[in-house]
């Protein structure tokens, strides 16, 4: 089978053609890409379908009702007056904050250490074995974090600090504490685990010690992460609702010490919600606690986020 | 598929081609035809851009966005950009890079992997495949008794030849071989040649290497590339006994710098 | 001389004193974990049985079983895993196998960061506005598991997409090489790879979604109600609500019943973890390249 030119050129052409059809499996790869991108953007659906819905349920108490300087300056959240109910959130914001605040406090220095420990010091199996018992902590329910407030770590702040009540900024900050570190820890961890190992070969060989190491190379080029850390464990902290409704004593207050009892703006939207009827003043208040919330989780997670790009830059 | 005119139809034909990732030129005016049914070398030192030539010619630049590519190569006489379907291109050109990659699945199915692709499914047809194929790529006496291992685990020389194995199984018209016998031992070398002046009859070669010795055995005719362009194309024993343009090929085989 | 070996020494003993000062933190942040078990098992275990756990509720939750709320946390589980898994692995071979560098990619790595940055009380406020009002669910199963779902969407995204990115680039180009179409790369070389990636991820899960109280609280858990749900539209008891409903709102509850459901619950939530930590070592010490 010799071809002349003059026939095989076009026949070639023909099959060639024939050849670049496309066929069932382009048609079916482009329709797998249109399905995985459409998962792709849900997330980004979904986080402006909460904004939406949140803000469509709460829309109508910013529309009327709310007023800025009562929202945000008064302590008397009594939205269930008879006659003249308020919405001062100052104290709900206030007891999110010092229980938030106390709790990093707590756990910024123990979890930076333990980054520290683990990426710098531990032997891989020390490492595995922390790094485990941490990923544990992190595993361990909100409502189940309430409880031991509520059951072991009341009656033992009682005992300890002779006080008359053990749910209180104390109580929920070190529980909070303890929920925010595991977070904290592997993300401060990683940032370490991130600084090349040169950086430390270098300053060692230098005739710096190991903890002159850390401080002065180490840490310094781990910061953006550091940072990053420490402000999702700050997002964590202001989040968390069912261990601050639990542990925090659940009473309308702007705290003098960590022996008062407050309330989480959380707190509030968790144990009045379920009081409130569809659509009602209280509700559509409650649904602006969220919008609040939402806005600040938003902004802590965008920072954190910025700041981590920052890393990658340098 | 013999065409009797070769150099009036050539399979495939590369005009000004030139690469370049982001704003580093890697080859620039490269002209250069490939007849159907010869071994094509292609030698030059490293860094020469010949890797990313192949690239181009299975349209692989496609996934790449930082890759540009200028110029125009047609394959039987159709300019590669312009088709629809890049997989249905691929599947008529094999290639074989450099470092061998078994995929992580049984040796077997590494092998029969294109075949179902393209949809064929009945056992003993993918039997003959495979063994067909296999044992081209001199690896059949090796692991016909252990198919169903995986092929990730293999020696780097037995990965290589599973490679070309796998390449083979498209039925190609184009293989393109890489530097193949970097990883593979002398005499499994010599083995793949002899494979390889075999399937001559059958497909088209495009064999890019460093050892000038291995396209002098091989190729019909042979490019020479140095520095991101083609210095000469000619018949491969010319280039050898003197017959060349420029001296630097001349300087290349005969080994002053390489 | 003599003073450089006398700082030699000093500075060995401060190295030394550094880093138990360093071990010590670490331990006090781990201490926890076996402290709260330890007390945990020690209260909870002695009402532990069959009866406590194949049983109802009795006596206003006083007494009696928690079959019901065993039941309803693993119907809620699986319906948020059916809603979510699907949704989390196309995001991740999204992320991984398709998505430029571009705007929009950013975008979406930011949602999924929001997403489980958003505290959890203001999902279950989505889940009140979106899934109970807006699609009329109501407050049913159905509707606590797609808050759920939501919510944990980027445990399985994160996990997912780590798990195809391990997968060597090499075997896709070798794949692409041989004509295959990119699903085809995928369908046949990338997920078979990624699967056990993929399954430590849902495991993890599951134990997010089991442990989760506040989302569930307005959407479809219900404080107190013996029967087994019969369909995705019924409200159902769950573990985590249950704790918190007999631990704070129910009084004259016996010491030891809070602890025991509380044990029960962290049980499921370990257990769960450790399989997926111990899965995870599988998989890292097990070469298939």
């Amino acid at each position: 089978m010799v071809p002349t030119q003059t026939e095989s050129q076009p026949a070639a052409a023909a099959s060639l053609e024939e050849a670049d059809r496309r066929d069932l499996d382009w048609w079916i790869d482009k329709l797998v890409e249109g399905l995985v991108f459409i998962g792709g953007i849900s997330a980004i659906v979904f986080i402006t379908a909460i904004f939406v819905f949140i803000t469509k349920e709460g829309v109508g108490f910013l529309g009327s009702r709310f007023d800025f300087s009562e929202f945000f300056f008064s302590q008397a959240w009594r939205p269930t007056s008879e006659s003249k109910p308020t919405y001062g959130a100052l104290a709900l914001i206030a007891g999110t904050a010092s229980v938030t605040g106390f709790a990093v406090l707590m756990a910024v220095p123990f979890s930076l250490g333990a980054a520290i420990y683990i990426a710098e010091f531990a032997p891989p199996k020390q490492r595995e074995i922390l790094k485990v018992l941490v990923e544990l902590l992190a595993a361990i329910p909100s409502v189940v974090w309430g409880f031991i407030g509520l059951s072991m770590m009341n009656p033992l702040i009682i005992e300890l600090f002779d006080v008359p009540i053990g749910l209180t900024v104390l109580n929920a900050g070190v529980i909070l504490g303890l929920m925010a570190a595991p977070i904290m820890t592997t993300i401060a961890e990683d940032a370490l685990k991130a600084v090349p190992d040169s950086y430390r070969e270098g300053a060692e060989a230098l005739g710096a010690t190991r903890w002159q190491t850390i401080f002065r190379v180490t840490l310094p080029a781990a910061r953006n992460g550091l940072v990053a850390a420490v402000l999702l464990g700050v997002g964590r902290g202001f989040g968390e609702t069912m261990a601050v409704l639990m542990a925090s004593g659940h009473s309308i207050n702007v705290p003098d010490s960590v022996f008062d009892s407050v309330r989480a703006l959380t707190a509030t939207i968790a144990a009045e919600l379920g009081e409130t009827a569809v659509g009602s003043e209280h509700y559509q208040a409650l649904f602006t606690l969220g919008i609040l919330l939402f806005v600040v989780t938003f902004f802590i997670n965008l920072t954190a986020d910025l700041v981590v790009r920052g890393i990658r830059k340098s | 598929m013999v065409s009797d005119t070769p150099t009036q139809d050539p399979l495939l034909s590369v005009r000004g081609l030139g690469i370049r990732y982001g704003t580093k030129q890697v080859l620039s005016g490269v002209d250069f035809e490939v007849q159907r049914n010869e071994i094509f070398g292609v030698i030059g030192p490293a860094n020469a851009g010949k890797t990313s030539m192949l690239r181009v010619l299975n349209r692989m630049d496609a996934f790449n966005k930082n890759m540009h590519v200028d110029g125009e190569v047609r394959f039987r006489g159709k300019d590669i950009k312009s088709w629809r379907n890049l997989y249905a291109l691929r599947r008529r050109i094999g290639v074989v890079f450099p470092l061998p990659v078994g995929l992580p699945m049984s040796i077997y199915d590494n092998v029969a992997l294109s075949p179902r692709l393209r949809g064929i499914k009945k056992k003993a047809q993918l039997d003959e495949i495979v063994e067909r194929c296999l044992t081209r790529a001199a690896l059949w006496d090796e692991v016909k008794d252990r198919q169903s291992q995986l092929g990730s685990l293999l020696s780097g020389g037995q990965q290589q030849r599973l490679t070309i194995a796998r390449a083979l199984s498209q039925d190609p018209e184009l293989l393109l071989l890489d530097e193949f016998s970097i990883a593979v031992d002398p005499v499994t070398t010599m083995k793949i040649e002899d494979v390889l002046r075999e399937l001559k009859s059958e497909l088209t070669i495009i064999l890019v290497t460093n050892l000038v010795q291995q396209a002098r055995r091989l190729a019909d005719r042979t490019a020479f590339f140095l520095g991101g362009t083609c210095v000469e194309v000619g018949v491969t024993e010319d280039l050898f006994t003197g017959e060349v343009q420029d001296q630097r090929t001349r300087d290349y085989v005969e080994g002053r710098f390489g | 001389m003599f003073e450089a070996t006398a700082r030699d020494h000093r500075n060995q003993r401060v190295q030394t004193s550094i880093r138990l000062g360093f071990l010590s933190m670490t331990l006090l942040l781990a201490a926890p974990v076996l402290i709260v078990l330890g007390a945990l098992v020690y209260k909870g275990m002695p009402i532990i049985s069959l009866d406590f756990l194949l049983g109802d509720p009795t006596h206003g939750m006083t007494q009696g079983g928690i079959f019901p709320a065993l039941v309803g946390t693993v119907c809620i589980v699986v319906v948020a895993l059916i809603a979510s898994v699907p949704a989390g692995v196309a995001a991740a071979v999204y992320l991984s196998e398709y998505a430029p560098e571009n705007w929009l990619t950013r975008a979406i790595n930011l949602g999924i960061l929001n997403l489980a940055g958003v505290p959890s009380i203001v999902h279950a406020l989505f889940g009140v506005g979106a899934f109970v009002l807006f699609f009329g669910f109501g407050t049913s199963i159905l509707a606590a598991s797609l808050t759920l779902a939501v919510m944990t969407l980027p445990v399985v995204i994160v996990a997912t997409k780590e798990s195809l990115q391990a997968v060597p680039m090499a075997f896709r180009e070798a794949c692409w090489n041989m004509g295959a179409t990119r699903w085809q790369t995928i369908r046949t070389v990338v997920l078979p790879n990624a699967v056990s990636g993929i399954l430590t991820g849902v495991i993890l899960e599951v134990s997010r979604t089991a442990g989760e109280t506040a989302p569930i609280m307005f959407t479809g858990a219900a404080f107190f109600l013996p029967f087994l749900p019969q369909s995705v539209y019924d409200q159902t008891m769950a573990m985590s609500l249950h704790l918190f409903v007999i631990s704070t709102q129910v009084p004259d509850v016996p010491e030891a019943l809070p602890y025991g459901v509380a044990l029960v619950l962290i049980g499921i939530v370990l257990v769960m973890n450790s399989i997926s930590i111990a899965f995870r070592i599988w998989l890292r010490n097990r070469k298939k390249w």
